[in-house]
C-alpha cells in the first residue's frame, strides 16, 4: 500500500480546458505598450490610465520579495496578462457562449446561483462574461456588479476614492503589476442598514494558458449592513507558469458586518500572489473564511486593520500543500482602535513534499488599549517528506493587550489510522477521516455545498496513490 | 466444533526486539475467555497483533480466523471479517463526530447504506444501556472524554458493529464501580443476546462477575504459559502471577539448555 505516493492529482474535475483559438490576447511581457493597449481595450477613464502608468513604474522600481518561498519560476516576459474571450458580458447564462457556459455549468455555478445565491458574478480569463443579482437584491439597493462598469456608472466617484487605496500600488511589486494591469472583478456596495440574506458570489477562472488574471474585487458594507460574500477560483492545469495577482479591498463600516469566504482551487502551475486586505471601523465585524489548494506557490496572508474602537476580526483558514507545491499563507491583524479582538484559526495539512508555511502578524498599535487577540494554528503533516512551518510575528506596543498564540505541528498519527480500520474502515477513507476532521473546524464555517467542495478537494489531494 | 479463533504459535517483533514468543490458543464461537498476566506481558500486543497492528510484525506463526488465514490481513479486512478490538487506550480524532464515526463504520462494514431509522434507535438504546448522555454522539471521538468515557464509546462501538469476536483490553480499568457494573450489563448482552465471543484482558474480576467465562490464559514476558478455566482467575486474584513468572524462567532456562 502506498498512499502517501501521489501522481498527478486527477483533478479532471476542474481540468478541462476550452479553445481560445478566436480570443483576444496582448502580446506576452509587460511594457509601457502593453498596459496603454489593455486601458484602451477597456475604454479607461484618463484618471485611471494613469493609475496603470504610474503603478507600472511602480512595478519596475520593486524588487520581487526575498523572504518567501521562490518565484523563480515565474517570468512575466511569458505571461500574458489580458486574454479577453468573444463575447461581452451577459444577464443571462443563455446569452454565454456555449463553451463558456458549459465551463461554469461544470464548476457548479448556474446551479448554486439558483439554489443559494443572491447574486452571480463569473470572470472567465480577463473579463466578467456573467453578471446577475436577483430582483429583491437590487431592490434593497444593494449594487453588485463588475469592476469595469463601477468605473463609469453611477458609483464611478466612489470607486475612484476607495480603489487601491486599502492595498496602495507601492505596498509590494505584485500589488503594483495588479494596479496596471487589473481587470475584471467585482464591486459591491451595500447601503446602510441593508442586510443582505444569502450570499453573493464572485467566480473566477482562468482558462488561458501562460495567462496572468488580475481581478479587482471592492466591497463597501455600509453602516449596520451585512453582507456574506463568496470568492472561488480555478483553472485547468498546464505546463507552463499561470499567474494570478488580484486585489481585494474590504471596507466594513460602523456597525456593519463582512464574511468573505474563498475556495482557492488553483491548477499546479499557478503562481498566486493575492493581495486581500479589509478596513474594519467602530464596532463592526470582519470575517474570512479561506482554504487555499492547489497552486504551485502561493503568497497570500488576508490583512485586517481594525481601525474602530471595539472592531472584532476572526480569520478561519486551511491550506493544503501537495506534490511539487510551496503555500506560505496566514493572515495579519492590525489593531488601531481601542478594546479591538482578533482571532486566527489556521489549519495547515502537507503531503508528499509539499511545504505549508503558516506565517501571521499580530501588531498592536500604540493607543489600541484594551486590545485581544488569540492565534490558534495546527499544522498536519501526512509523511516525512512534508514540511510544515510556523512563523508568528507578533509586535504589541500597549501594555494591557491580552494576546495568546498557540501552535501544534504534528505527523497523521498511525495509531488513529489502525484505530479507524479496526473498525472496518479502509485505509484511504481513514486517512480522508482524519483529515477531514482536523480541517472540520474551516469547512464548518462554509455554506453546505462549499463545506462539501472542501471535502472532495480534500479526497482528490488524498487519493491517487 | 470448529475454532472461531485459532493463533497458532505466534511470534511478534518491533524493531527493539521479541515481544510475543510463540503463543498459541483457540476460541470456539460465542466462548468467553479471560488473558492474565503482569504489566508489560505483551497482553496489549497480543490483541493489536491479532487486529492486524502495522507496528508489529509477525515473525512466526498464524492466526486463522473462521478457519481463514488472516495474518496477513489488514485491519479493516478483519473487521469486516467479524473480529474487534476495544483499545486500551482509545484514540482522539478531533473534528469526527462519534455518530458519523459509527455511521461510517457501520456503512463500511456492512457494505450497505445505512438504515438512519432504525441505526438511530438502536445507538439511542446502546447508549442508554450503556448510561451515557446522548449529547456524546455528536461530540468529537474519544475527544475531551474521560478514561471512563472512552471505555464506555468502545463498549458502544461494540454493541454496533456486533462483532463475532471482541478483544476487550482492560476495559474496566479506569471506571468507577458503577461504570464497571453498566458496562458489564452491556458486554453481558453482547455475549448472551449476540452470542458473541470474547477475549477479556483485565487484571480485575469485577468485570467478569456477570459472565460466564469458559478459559483464562495466562501470559508472562510473551509466553502463554497456562490455559486453565474459569478458577484460575481467583487463583491469580489471591496468589498474583508469581508462581507463573518463575514458571516461565524455568521455561526459558530449559530451553536455553536445549539450545
Ligand atoms: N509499539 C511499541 N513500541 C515499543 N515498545 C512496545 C510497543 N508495544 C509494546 N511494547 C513493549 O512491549 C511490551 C509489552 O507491552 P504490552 O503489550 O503493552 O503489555 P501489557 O498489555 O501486557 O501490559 C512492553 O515492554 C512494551 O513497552
Ligand atoms: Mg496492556
Amino acid at each position: 500500500m502506498n498512499e502517501q505516493d501521489v501522481r498527478d492529482i486527477d483533478r479532471s474535475l476542474y481540468d478541462f480546458k476550452d479553445d481560445e483559438s478566436d480570443f483576444y490576447r496582448i502580446r506576452e511581457g509587460l511594457t509601457r505598450e502593453t498596459v496603454l493597449q489593455i486601458s484602451e481595450e477597456k475604454h479607461d477613464p484618463a484618471w485611471m490610465r494613469d493609475f496603470r502608468l504610474r503603478s507600472l513604474e511602480i512595478y519596475e522600481a520593486l524588487s520581487v520579495p526575498q523572504w518567501g518561498p521562490s518565484i523563480e519560476g515565474l517570468n512575466m516576459e511569458n505571461i500574458a496578462t489580458y486574454v479577453r474571450a468573444n463575447t461581452d458580458m451577459k444577464g443571462s447564462w443563455d446569452e454565454v457562449p456555449e463553451d463558456i457556459k458549459n465551463t461554469f455549468e461544470k464548476l457548479g455555478i448556474p446551479q448554486a446561483e439558483r439554489e443559494s445565491l443572491a447574486g452571480v458574478g463569473a470572470q472567465y480569463d480577463s473579463e466578467l462574461v456573467y453578471h446577475n443579482v436577483k430582483d429583491e437584491v437590487a431592490a434593497q439597493g444593494v449594487v453588485y456588479t463588475d469592476m469595469e462598469s463601477a468605473l463609469t456608472g453611477d458609483y464611478a466617484d466612489m470607486v475612484r476614492e476607495y480603489f487601491m487605496k486599502l492595498v496602495p500600488p507601492t505596498d509590494h511589486k505584485f500589488a503594483a503589476l495588479h494596479g496596471a494591469v487589473w481587470s475584471g472583478g467585482s464591486f459591491v456596495y451595500v447601503p446602510k442598514g441593508v442586510k443582505v440574506d444569502i450570499p453573493l458570489q464572485s467566480y473566477f477562472r482562468l482558462n488561458a494558458k501562460g495567462a496572468g488574471q488580475f481581478e479587482h474585487t471592492l466591497i463597501i458594507v455600509d453602516e449596520g449592513a451585512d453582507l456574506h460574500f463568496i470568492e472561488g477560483c480555478s483553472a485547468p492545469k498546464y505546463n507552463i507558469a499561470n499567474l494570478h495577482a488580484g486585489c481585494v479591498e474590504l471596507y466594513v463600516k460602523k456597525n456593519a458586518r463582512l464574511r468573505y469566504s474563498t475556495i482557492e482551487n488553483w491548477s499546479k502551475n499557478m503562481y498566486n500572489l493575492n493581495t486581500k486586505r479589509a478596513l474594519v471601523e467602530e464596532n463592526a465585524r470582519m470575517e474570512w473564511v479561506s482554504g487555499s489548494f492547489g497552486s504551485h506557490t502561493s503568497y497570500l496572508y488576508p490583512t485586517t486593520i481594525l481601525k474602530g474602537d471595539r472592531s472584532h476580526c476572526e480569520f478561519t483558514g486551511i491550506t493544503f500543500a501537495g506534490e511539487g507545491q510551496n503555500l506560505d499563507t496566514g493572515a495579519k491583524m492590525i489593531h488601531t482602535g481601542k478594546r479591538t479582538s482578533s482571532y486566527i484559526n489556521s489549519k495547515s495539512i502537507s503531503k508528499s513534499g509539499g511545504v505549508s508555511t503558516y506565517r501571521s502578524s499580530i501588531f498592536i498599535a500604540k493607543g489600541a488599549t484594551g486590545a485581544k487577540s488569540s492565534v490558534d494554528c495546527a499544522s498536519l503533516m501526512l509523511d516525512d517528506i512534508s514540511r510544515s512551518d510556523t512563523i508568528p510575528a507578533m509586535d504589541v506596543r500597549t501594555n494591557d493587550a491580552d494576546v495568546g498564540h498557540e501552535a501544534k505541528i504534528g505527523r497523521i498519527s498511525d495509531e488513529a489510522i489502525f484505530y479507524l480500520m479496526s473498525r472496518g474502515i479502509s485505509e484511504s477513507e481513514a486517512r480522508a477521516m482524519i483529515v477531514s476532521g482536523f480541517a472540520s473546524p474551516v469547512s464548518k464555517e462554509l455554506p453546505l455545498e462549499y463545506a462539501a467542495e472542501m471535502n472532495n478537494l480534500i479526497k482528490l489531494e488524498l487519493e491517487n496513490g | 466444533m470448529e475454532n472461531l479463533l485459532e493463533v497458532k504459535n505466534l511470534s511478534a517483533d518491533i524493531e527493539e526486539g521479541r515481544i510475543l514468543h510463540g503463543v498459541s490458543l483457540s476460541l470456539r464461537d460465542g466462548e468467553t475467555h479471560v488473558l492474565m498476566g503482569p504489566n508489560g506481558a505483551g497482553k496489549s500486543t497480543l490483541g493489536h497483533v491479532l487486529m492486524g497492528n502495522p507496528v508489529y510484525h509477525v515473525t512466526g506463526g498464524q492466526v486463522l480466523f473462521n478457519g481463514e488465514d488472516v495474518t496477513d490481513y489488514s485491519a479493516d479486512k478483519r473487521a469486516k471479517l467479524g473480529m474487534f478490538l476495544s483499545f486500551q487506550n482509545p484514540l482522539e480524532v478531533p473534528g469526527l463526530t462519534l455518530e458519523s464515526f459509527l455511521r461510517n463504520a457501520i456503512r463500511e462494514k456492512t457494505g450497505q447504506p445505512l438504515k438512519i431509522f432504525t441505526f438511530k434507535k438502536e445507538l439511542e438504546a446502546a447508549m442508554e444501556l450503556l448510561q451515557m448522555d446522548e449529547s456524546y454522539a455528536t461530540r468529537d471521538l474519544n475527544v475531551g472524554f474521560s478514561g471512563g468515557e472512552k471505555k464506555k464509546a468502545e463498549i458502544l462501538q461494540l454493541m454496533m458493529l456486533k462483532p463475532q469476536l471482541a478483544i476487550l483490553d482492560e476495559t474496566d480499568s479506569g471506571l468507577d464501580v458503577d461504570a464497571v457494573r453498566t458496562v458489564s450489563e452491556s458486554i453481558r448482552k453482547y455475549q448472551q443476546q449476540m452470542k458473541g465471543a470474547l477475549l477479556i484482558i483485565t487484571h480485575s474480576t469485577r468485570i467478569l462477575e456477570s459472565l460466564h467465562v469458559d478459559y483464562t490464559h495466562i501470559l508472562v514476558r510473551g509466553h502463554l504459559v497456562r490455559t486453565g478455566d474459569a478458577s484460575l482467575v481467583e487463583e491469580i486474584n489471591e496468589h498474583g502471577f508469581e508462581k507463573y513468572i518463575e514458571e516461565e524462567q524455568k521455561q526459558e532456562q530449559a530451553a536455553g539448555e536445549v539450545r
